[in-house]
């Protein structure tokens, strides 16, 4: 499994108030919210992001809130892997839920800058910028970890075992 | 070695007699918990997953809060998904409109948690029962979902953070403060995946409502969990409401944490969150001359909506007057602290000084519905997130404090140290 892309890069604690903004919580359609994905700390996201494309952060990325709306906007967005130097909790476990690639490493994160071209292989954990042909290492997904993301998520996952 | 107070708990919850610190566990439920938001996201990945089951009926609770009463169609076609949902697997503890308050200040009320207990909610500030010495914690819809199937969920044990409260707090400090002055400490992701204990002489000081509004804002510092110890207060609040019955962990003498802190609480003042973020605390003295105006003064939320709260705001506002150009919107947590509120003359008073009271909803403080915050304006508000645009416009400004200094400057216009008045 391997995703290369574009970089759209931001800071420490980017919370799930601005990952897409409670105003538009009042639907669970993937599609409507990833219109607003981002909007509140970069208002061009969505109209300049492609898919496949790749976000780096810094610390503590997807804080605050619970709501699975935050993991769903990225995916939906076309987002195929965010790297960050750490993940809150909550949204950690919900990105593998929905089936949203995520990584941590700090050299990644502190090294990547908005624009650069990142391929991310999940079998090896290893994330290569090909802008400045610099590597990074960091943890690969065991097995069904992965299964879970190229499943779509975990329900579908289990739907699959059952 | 020993384990803390959260790992007994899981530890009883998975079967095991003992875990330790990033051990991963599967274990049994006391509750499952969704809002008017989450819920339609678990709902359909059940029905993704063909899953036409819930485990049972009794230990769901589903509390239609955040954009309720409906703030439009989409809303509410939200809760009506929940409440058809409802009805079909006759989920016992469906609250809607009339019955329902903010869900972290309603579960305890009605005693549909309590200590020993072990939770997860489709919300962040589900940590708020670790205030009654349960283990509880906020997951995602997907989580929620698998939950409410099977009635189990699987944890990583986190390690703990250990703060040792000593002293008595004094004049308008109340759990608001202590939190704040925490979170300023160790930062918003001081705690994160981590427990954080809650013990020492100071506790018995803590109120009970000043302990479930600490153990709410324990996510703000990125924490799995935070939790205190039952004494005396928690068994009186529990004491004909909690209706299961209770069980007392208490964590081993010889128990590891991460770092020990001990805060003087009898040291601490009235402290504010400056935007975007929870640890940006300042004390009012350090605020000094540079006077913050206010537009909005918010008083409420699943953090500081509770009676305490609702009192320390009433003695404020008593014979003064809301601010010309301040609006002060005041919303009890639920219909039984509304009541209260009612009959110990506490809504004359709000009323009277020039404020609004809301019936109980989340509305204001995620800027979904009643009282956002247009372009530069700022707030004052009690409630528990300054991230930017959480009010409202993206330029707004929300300041966190406690309801005696959110009601203090309300009267001021500006922020005001409430010993200022």
């Amino acid at each position: 499994m391997q995703a290369q892309g574009r970089v759209h890069k931001y800071g420490d604690n980017v919370d799930t108030d601005v990952i897409i903004p409670a105003r538009y919580l009042n639907t669970s359609s993937h599609a409507e919210l990833a219109a607003h994905c981002m909007e509140d700390i970069d208002a061009g996201f969505v109209r300049n992001v492609k898919p496949g494309e790749i976000m780096v952060a810094g610390k503590n990325f997807g804080c605050g809130s619970s709501r699975e709306h935050a993991p769903i906007a990225i995916k939906a967005s076309g987002i195929s892997c965010v790297i960050a130097s750490t993940f809150a909790r909550i949204f950690y476990r919900n990105a593998l839920n929905i089936g949203l690639a995520i990584l941590e490493c700090d050299e990644a994160s502190e090294d990547i800058k908005n624009g650069d071209e990142v391929k991310v292989d999940f079998d090896t954990g290893v994330i290569t910028n090909l802008t400045t042909g610099k590597t990074y290492q960091a943890q690969p997904f065991p097995p069904f970890i992965q299964n879970i993301i190229t499943s779509g998520g975990l329900m579908s996952s289990i739907k699959d075992r059952l | 070695m020993g384990m803390t107070m959260t790992q007994k708990i899981l530890a009883a919850h998975a079967g095991l007699d003992s875990v330790t610190a990033g051990q991963l566990i599967e274990a049994k439920l006391d509750l499952v918990l969704g809002n008017d938001i989450t819920s339609p996201v678990a709902i359909n990945e059940l029905e993704k997953a063909g899953v036409n089951k819930i485990f049972d009926r009794e230990r769901i609770a589903l509390v239609m809060d955040h954009f309720t009463p409906n703030k439009d169609i989409k809303a509410a076609e939200q809760v009506k998904k929940v409440r058809t949902f409802a009805r079909k697997y006759d989920v016992l503890n469906y609250f809607d409109v009339g019955q329902m308050g903010i869900e972290h200040a309603l579960l305890p009320e009605q005693g549909l948690v309590g200590p020993g207990d072990c939770v997860i909610g489709a919300d962040s500030h589900t940590c708020t029962y670790g205030a009654l010495g349960a283990f509880s914690t906020g997951v995602g819809s997907t989580d929620m979902a698998a939950g409410m199937a099977t009635g189990k969920t699987w944890f990583k044990v986190p390690s703990a953070i250990k703060f040792v409260l000593t002293g008595k707090p004094q004049g308008w400090v109340t759990g608001k403060d202590v939190i704040l002055h925490i979170i300023g400490m160790i930062g918003v992701d001081g705690a994160r995946y981590k427990s954080m204990e809650f013990t020492g002489d100071g506790v018995k000081h803590l109120s009970m409502d000043s302990r479930l509004c600490i153990a709410n804002m324990a996510i703000e510092a990125g924490a799995k969990n935070g939790i205190f110890p039952v004494d005396e207060v928690t068994e009186e609040y529990c004491k004909g409401r909690f209706q299961r019955t209770p069980v007392v962990y208490t964590a081993d003498e010889d128990a590891e944490y991460d770092e020990t802190y001990t805060i003087d609480l009898s040291a601490l003042r009235p402290t504010v969150a400056f935007p975007h973020l929870p640890e940006n605390t300042r004390t009012v003295d350090e605020i000094g001359e540079k006077k913050v105006k206010i537009d909005q003064s918010v008083i409420g939320s699943c953090t500081n909506g509770r009676l305490e709260d609702l009192r320390a705001a009433a003695a404020i506002l008593k014979g003064r007057k809301v601010a010309k150009d301040v609006r002060c919107i005041i919303f009890p947590g639920t219909q039984t602290i509304y009541l209260q509120a009612m009959k110990e003359g506490l809504l004359e008073i709000f009323i009277e000084a020039g404020a609004v009271v809301s019936t109980p909803t989340c509305g204001p403080c995620l800027g979904g519905h009643m009282g956002i915050l247009a372009e530069n304006e700022k707030a004052v508000s009690t409630t528990n997130r300054n991230f930017i645009g959480r009010m409202g416009h993206i330029t707004s400004e929300i300041y966190l404090a406690s309801p005696a200094v959110a009601a203090a400057s309300a009267v001021t216009g500006y922020i005001t140290d409430p010993d200022a008045l």
